[in-house]
C-alpha cells in the first residue's frame, strides 16, 4: 500500500519540481529538466545551466575559501578541478557552509591526481582545523597565574578543560611547515624537512593560531585534552620522546590558550 | 614502573616555575580595550588582517546572488601546473612536483 | 501610505541590549569583514544600516560575532537569511529556524527578511535560491512557512522576490499575484529586489513597470539595488545575472526612483558580494541611494503639510 506520509517531493500536490530540478544541478551529462522552459517557448538550456553553474562555482568557492594554502600548492586548476569533483561527489548537506568540506582532507588523500603530495590531505586538514578554531564558542584563556597558584604537591592531580578552539593534529609528513609558507603571502622556496610534525591550533582570542609543537607535545596537550592528569601526560609524553622539554610545553600551551580552566582530577 | 612515577611534584613544580619565568604572554584584553583597539582600526584585533587567509571566515560566500562566473564543465579537464608544489622536497627525496597530464579524465 | 509594523521590537521587557537606532528612510550596505577597520575609521559620519546574511553568523563564536556586535552598537542592522528554503515542498528545518531566532534575539535587528526561492532538497543543501513554480499548491506551502518563521521570530518577515533565468510550465499564476497572496494570508513584509525585478523582467520579456504596478508596494519594508551581469540565453538574446559584483545599472536607479516616489522612503540596501570593492566606492553607492531617499523625503513631507494645509 502506497501512503503519501513524508513523502512531499514527487506528490499529486505539486511539489515534484524539486525532484525534477535537483539532479541535473550536479550532473552535467543530465539534460534539462522538462519542466521548465524560457518564456514564450523559447529553450532553456542556457537558462537553466545558469543554476547549474551557480551551484557547482558557489560551493567550489567555498572550498577555496576554506584551504587556501591547499589552492596555492595546487595552483588554481587544479585545485578547482579537484574542487569539482568533490562537490558533485559530496554536496554539502548543512546549509552552514563553513560547515563544508569536512570530508574534503578524506578525498584529497585518495584523489588520484594528488598522490604525488602525500601531505597534501594533512595540511587540508590544518586548513579545516583553523576554519573550524574560527567560529568556536569563546571561552578565556586560562591565565599562567592561575597555574603558578597551584601548590607544588597538586600538580600531578591537576586536569585541564580544552578551550573550545583548540585541536591538535598530527602528521607524518611536515604539513605545519608547509601549512604556514603557504598560508604567508612570501614566495615559496623549497622545504628541506622531513620531519613528522604536529599542529596546535588555538584561538586565544579573536585571532586563530597555528603552532608547530617540539617532539612529544603533542602527545602531552592531547593526553591533557583527553582529561588526563599533568603527571600522567607527561610521563607518557617523556617515555615516548627522549626530547620532551616539560617546561617548553607548558609554555606553548599558556601562550597559545590551549585551555580555559584547571580542576584537580579525582 | 608506573607512567605517574616518573613524574614527581619537584619535576612538575619547577617545570611550571620555568615556563612562567619565559612566558610572554600579554594579560587578555578587557572588552573596553578590545573595542578600543577595533576602533583605532588595528585590525589584528578583529582577526581579520590575514587576507586571503579568511576571506572564508564569516562563512564563506554563503551565497544569495548568482555567479556570472560560467562552470559547464564536465569532468573532463586539464592538469595546469601553476602551484608552490614543484618548489617542495617531499620527505624521503621524492619531489613534490605535478606531473603535468595531458590526458583527459573520462567523465 | 500604510506603516508596516516591521520596526517595532517583540522583547516584552523593552530591555534592549543596542541601542534602538532607527532605519527609517535610510540607505546602507552589505556588512563585508573586511571593510570593517574602514567603516570604524571613517571620520564622515555614516548612520547608513548595515545587512548582514544570517548564516555568516551562526557559528558559535569568533570574529563574525565580535564584529556584527561592534557594528551593532553603532549602526541599525538588517538580518537577511539565504537559506531558510521557504520555496521547497519540504518542512522547514526546525534546527536552521532555531539558530535563525536565536540571531534576531541576540542581535535585535531592525529588519529581518528571507527570499522566496528554496536552496534543500531532501537532505541536499545546493547553496543556489532555486526558483518555484507559482501554483495554489506552492502558495500555501510557502504561506505554511512563513507563519512558521513569524511564529518563532515573534514578528513579520520581510520575503524577497527572486532574479528568475526560466519558468516552470505548470505555474498558474504570475509572480506578483503569488507575492500579493502570500502578503494577504501571512501578513508578512516585502523586500522589493528592484535588481531582482529588472533582472527577471529582461530575462522573461516583461515590463519591469508592469511588474511594479501590480506588485503590492503598500508592504514594502525595504528595498535592494545590485548589480547584474549579462550573459547570453539559447537563441542569442540577452540573460541578465543577479550577480552582485558591481555597481547598480542606470535602468535600476531609474526604476528605484519611481518606487520610491510612489512610496516615499524605504530603507535601501546596495548589495555587493563579490569583487568586493574598497569602502569609499560601495559608501558612495549608498549615498547615490541616499541622496534619493532624502529627495523624496522631502517632497513626502512637503506633501504631507499641503494635505494639512
Amino acid at each position: 500500500m502506497h501512503t503519501l506520509e513524508r513523502e512531499p517531493a514527487g506528490t499529486a500536490s505539486g511539489a515534484g519540481y524539486c525532484r525534477d530540478f535537483t539532479p541535473g544541478l550536479l550532473d552535467p551529462a543530465r539534460k534539462t529538466p522538462a519542466l521548465v522552459t524560457g518564456p514564450n517557448g523559447k529553450a532553456a538550456d542556457k537558462r537553466f545551466n545558469v543554476y547549474r553553474n551557480n551551484v557547482t562555482v558557489s560551493l567550489i568557492n567555498a572550498l577555496a575559501a576554506v584551504y587556501p594554502a591547499v589552492m596555492r600548492i595546487t595552483g588554481e586548476p587544479f585545485f578547482r578541478a579537484m574542487a569539482r569533483f568533490h562537490v558533485r561527489e559530496t554536496p554539502p548537506t548543512s546549509p552552514l557552509l563553513f560547515e563544508y568540506g569536512r570530508d574534503f582532507p578524506d578525498f584529497i588523500e585518495r584523489y588520484e591526481y594528488a598522490q604525488s603530495m602525500p601531505w597534501l590531505a594533512d595540511v587540508a586538514r590544518i586548513e579545516r582545523g583553523w576554519l573550524d578554531a574560527y567560529h568556536a564558542a569563546d571561552a578565556a584563556a586560562l591565565s599562567p597565574t592561575e597555574l603558578a597558584a597551584v601548590p607544588p604537591d597538586r600538580l600531578g592531580d591537576l586536569v585541564f578543560e580544552a578551550h573550545p578552539a583548540t585541536r591538535i593534529l598530527h602528521s607524518g609528513y611536515p604539513a605545519v611547515t608547509i601549512f604556514s609558507v603557504n598560508r604567508a603571502s612570501d614566495p615559496v622556496g623549497p622545504i628541506e624537512t622531513t620531519v613528522a610534525e604536529s599542529a596546535l591550533v588555538t584561538r586565544p582570542m579573536l585571532e586563530v593560531e597555528v603552532r608547530r609543537l617540539a617532539p612529544g607535545v603533542g602527545l602531552f596537550l592531547g593526553g591533557l585534552m583527553a582529561g588526563e592528569t599533568m603527571a600522567s601526560a607527561a610521563a607518557a609524553a617523556g617515555e615516548a620522546n627522549a626530547d620532551f622539554d616539560l617546561a617548553a610545553a607548558i609554555r606553548v600551551m599558556l601562550e597559545a590558550g590551549a585551555f580555559a580552566a584547571i580542576r584537580r582530577g579525582e | 614502573m608506573s607512567m605517574k612515577s616518573s613524574i614527581n611534584s619537584a619535576m612538575l613544580a619547577g617545570a611550571v616555575a620555568a615556563a612562567m619565568s619565559s612566558l610572554a604572554v600579554a594579560a587578555p584584553l578587557s572588552q573596553a580595550e578590545v573595542k578600543a583597539a577595533m576602533d583605532a582600526g588595528k585590525e589584528k584585533c578583529y582577526g581579520v588582517a590575514m587576507k586571503g587567509q579568511n576571506d572564508c571566515a564569516a562563512g564563506p560566500g554563503t551565497t544569495c546572488q548568482a555567479t556570472s562566473t560560467v562552470d559547464y564543465q564536465g569532468n573532463a579537464w586539464k592538469f595546469v601546473d601553476s602551484g608552490t608544489c614543484t618548489t617542495m622536497q617531499l620527505p624521503g627525496g621524492r619531489t613534490g612536483s605535478l606531473e603535468p597530464l595531458s590526458r583527459d579524465i573520462p567523465s | 501610505m500604510p506603516v508596516l509594523a516591521i520596526h517595532t521590537q517583540s522583547r516584552v521587557s523593552g530591555d534592549l541590549r543596542f541601542p534602538a537606532h532607527r532605519i527609517e528612510g535610510l540607505a546602507g550596505t552589505s556588512f563585508k569583514h573586511e571593510h570593517l577597520s574602514s567603516i570604524l575609521v571613517d571620520e564622515e559620519q555614516n548612520r547608513g544600516f548595515f545587512e548582514v546574511h544570517a548564516e555568516n553568523y551562526m557559528g558559535a563564536g569568533g570574529a563574525p560575532h565580535a564584529a556584527l556586535t561592534r557594528i551593532r552598537e553603532d549602526h541599525p542592522v538588517s538580518l537577511h537569511g539565504v537559506c531558510m528554503s521557504i520555496g521547497g515542498p519540504q518542512p522547514l528545518d526546525k534546527t536552521h529556524l532555531a539558530r535563525f531566532a536565536a540571531l534576531v534575539e541576540r542581535y535585535e535587528p531592525q529588519l529581518v527578511s528571507e527570499h522566496l526561492a528554496w536552496s534543500t532538497h531532501s537532505t541536499t543543501y545546493y547553496n543556489d535560491l532555486l526558483p518555484l513554480p507559482y501554483t495554489e499548491a506552492t502558495l500555501q506551502r510557502v504561506a505554511e512557512h512563513i507563519d512558521e518563521v513569524q511564529e518563532i521570530i515573534r514578528r513579520p518577515l520581510l520575503l524577497e522576490n527572486p532574479s528568475t533565468y526560466l519558468l516552470f510550465r505548470e505555474s498558474t499564476m504570475s509572480e506578483t499575484a503569488f507575492i500579493r497572496e502570500i502578503v494577504k494570508r501571512t501578513g508578512c513584509g516585502l523586500l522589493l529586489d528592484v535588481n531582482n525585478v529588472f533582472v527577471s523582467a529582461t530575462n522573461h520579456g516583461f515590463s519591469a513597470l508592469d511588474y511594479l504596478a501590480d506588485y503590492p508596494l503598500d508592504h514594502v519594508g525595504e528595498i535592494h539595488l545590485a548589480g547584474h551581469a549579462a550573459q547570453e540565453d539559447d537563441e542569442g538574446d540577452l540573460l541578465l545575472i543577479d550577480s552582485h559584483d558591481g555597481p547598480v545599472a542606470d535602468a535600476v536607479w531609474k526604476l528605484f526612483e519611481i518606487v520610491i516616489g510612489r512610496c516615499g522612503p524605504i530603507p535601501t540596501l546596495v548589495e555587493w558580494d563579490s569583487a568586493i570593492p574598497e569602502w569609499p566606492v560601495l559608501k558612495a553607492e549608498a549615498k547615490a541611494a541616499q541622496a534619493i531617499l532624502d529627495r523624496h523625503a522631502a517632497a513626502f513631507r512637503r506633501e504631507r503639510l499641503n494635505a494639512h494645509a
